[in-house]
């Protein structure tokens, strides 16, 4: 149910970067999609009713194992917020310099290029 | 295998060092020149590293953590020629950006992107894990999306913001796939990942993760339908970065990534690419002869010169995988001259418009006389590397039984010859304007870093050649043969 729902969300984000006009919706359809995605990766690890992967001296190591979340997706979530984060970071600024040059945040005005 | 390692930190300090320039040096100008200097020797460095570890075959694990917990980075005859091919382009690349720069403003924020790029090239092609491929990945597209834009022009802004959500999209596929894979298997070691898939192929699940690699791969490496974004991006760089991008950044990002992971860890079918490489050489030629911007039309035939690496590596035969690395190492080397040449045209002249130009020999000598080598070289004329590689890749399609392959091959190699004869004809032959009379040679440096390229253009020919073959092609293509044998390389 809940992998439907983070689908979903992936899908709304890729929607919104294909479909919408505005720049900034652009971007936000781009940090939907990301979050999507970094939703997707602590799920992996999640498991019902865990504890924090923290080992203490007085638990047993097999027993830990078996009721912790799993501590890897969430090293590798980590990771993944900050490369967005520097994306996000960088296309916002972009959008702020095309604003300067165009005056308009409307894609189907900024065409000077054929490609 | 120890010294690999210098390749990723030596640029990655070298980007740091330049970008922390301001707070020591207070003069502008000697800034620009220490950053000119430092950013020289660290390609010149990691060019010498790179090109003297042909023959290592082996790991290392970073911070001496093993394998499946820590990082392990991992070299095979793939990426030793890989990493020679990258590091080579990236030396002629900042040598020609020390005059060529100095058009822009803040060079020292250009060099530190710029080895950062390298950092991440050379980390993507030495990588054995999957997150840790991610991770460089991202780290030389973001300062290729900052290179791209970095003249700050509405063309220039606008191409950056194409290529980044191109690019972030690709990413995005990317990080999912190796969650599935995570989710799949419990490890992100590529070796190891590679050894569960050959004891239990998991067929249906296995599909849907190495679809979503593919066409992240393709985004990267422009491979047609997934181009949209490199016309606009490649010419509106500056010239030693478009030489870069389309030189080596769409091949390391797209082509070693994807043959990689499809070969050596899901050990899949390859067969399938070879129509992608044919709907890339005929869509793209066309594309590319039709274009009256020098850079333009160079973007698009790196398309079309894509497709053919990417149908030899499609037709799985060693025959045909040896044709296709032989041609990325030419492409890489001949598309780069080509860019670096247009670069230094409109550098002299202030215009890439080819109707424009006209006579340039008689003005730029060096530079006419090595973009004509480098244009016979793309074309495949007899004695320059070009011929041989695309040779060897037609050759390899006849014999692996699929005629209709060749012809469609040799036919777009003919529509590139038109097309750079188109070039040649309207830049550098005819008659020159007036007003273009008193122009001068390119710079020192320009002319050098152009014509050690040229000289590799013919150079590179002797690849074929037993004794050489043996140390540098031969390994590669074993390499990729060997499908999942690539992890015994890791005990």
């Amino acid at each position: 149910m809940i992998y439907t729902l983070c689908m979903a969300l992936f899908f709304i984000g890729l929607y919104g970067i294909c479909c919408k006009k505005n720049l900034i919706k652009i971007v936000l359809g781009f940090i939907i999609m990301d979050y999507a995605v970094n939703l997707f990766i602590i799920l992996i690890g999640y498991r019902k009713n865990g504890i924090a992967p923290i080992l203490d001296k007085t638990m047993d190591v097999k027993k830990f194992a078996l009721s912790s979340v799993d501590p890897m997706p969430q090293a590798m979530v980590l990771t993944a917020i900050v490369i967005g984060l520097a994306v996000t970071a960088l296309l916002v600024a972009l959008c702020v310099r095309i604003y300067e040059r165009y005056g308009t945040f409307d894609i189907t005005k900024i065409r000077k290029l054929r490609g | 295998m120890e010294r690999c390692i210098y390749l990723i930190l030596l640029p990655l300090g070298g980007a740091f060092i330049i970008a922390a320039l301001n707070a020591v040096v207070k003069s502008a100008k000697l800034r620009n020149i220490i950053s000119d200097i430092l950013a020289n020797l660290v390609t010149l460095a990691a060019a010498g590293i790179a090109l003297a570890s042909f023959g290592i075959k082996g790991s290392y694990s970073v911070g001496a953590w093993p394998p499946p917990f820590g990082i392990n980075l991992v070299a095979d005859g793939f990426s030793t020629l890989m990493l020679a091919t990258v590091n080579t382009i990236a030396f002629c690349a900042t040598l020609y950006s020390v005059n060529y720069m100095d058009q822009y403003t803040s060079k020292r924020h250009y060099y530190s992107l710029f080895l950062l790029m390298l950092a991440g090239m050379n980390g993507v092609l030495l990588s054995g894990d999957f997150f840790n491929m991610f991770v460089f990945i991202e780290i030389a597209s973001i300062s290729s999306y900052a290179l791209v834009g970095f003249g700050t022009e509405a063309e220039e802004l606008e191409a950056s913001f194409k290529y980044m959500v191109m690019g972030g999209i690709a990413s995005a596929f990317m990080l999912l796939a190796v969650a599935m894979l995570y989710s799949s298997f419990g490890v992100l070691n590529m070796a190891d990942i590679a050894r569960a898939i050959a004891v239990s192929p998991r067929a249906t699940t296995l599909k849907f993760p190495l679809f979503l690699f593919i066409i992240a791969f393709a985004i990267k490496g422009a491979i047609i339908p997934f181009h949209a974004w490199l016309p606009d991006a490649h010419p509106s760089a500056p010239a030693p970065v478009s030489a870069m991008l389309s030189g080596v950044l769409i091949k390391t990002l797209g082509i070693y990534a994807m043959t990689r992971i499809i070969m050596n860890i899901f050990a899949a079918d390859v067969t399938g690419l070879a129509p992608l490489g044919i709907i890339s050489i005929i869509i793209g030629m066309p594309l590319a002869l039709g274009q009256t911007d020098i850079k333009r039309l160079l973007a698009y035939s790196s398309i079309s010169q894509v497709g053919y690496i990417v149908l030899g590596l499609g037709l799985g035969t060693p025959l045909g995988i040896f044709g296709a690395l032989f041609h990325l190492i030419n492409h890489s080397i001949f598309k780069s001259l080509l860019f670096l040449n247009s670069g230094a045209v409109a550098y002299r002249l202030g215009t890439r418009e080819l109707n424009d130009m006209g006579g340039l020999n008689k003005v730029m000598p060096i530079t006419g006389g090595t973009s004509f080598i480098a244009s016979l070289s793309i074309a495949g004329i007899p004695p320059f590397n070009g011929f041989f590689s695309k040779l060897i890749i037609i050759l390899a399609c006849v014999k692996a039984g699929h005629t209709g392959f060749a012809l469609w091959a040799v036919a777009g190699s003919i529509l590139t010859l038109s097309s750079f004869m188109k070039v040649q004809k309207l830049a550098f032959f005819g008659e020159i304007a007036e007003q273009h009379k008193k122009i001068k040679e390119a710079p020192l440096l320009m002319s050098v870093s152009v014509v050690i390229l040229a000289v590799l253009c013919i150079a590179s020919s002797f690849l074929l050649l037993p004794g050489l073959r043996n140390i540098t092609l031969q390994p590669a293509v074993d390499a990729l043969l060997a499908g999942a044998e690539y992890a015994k390389i890791i005990k």
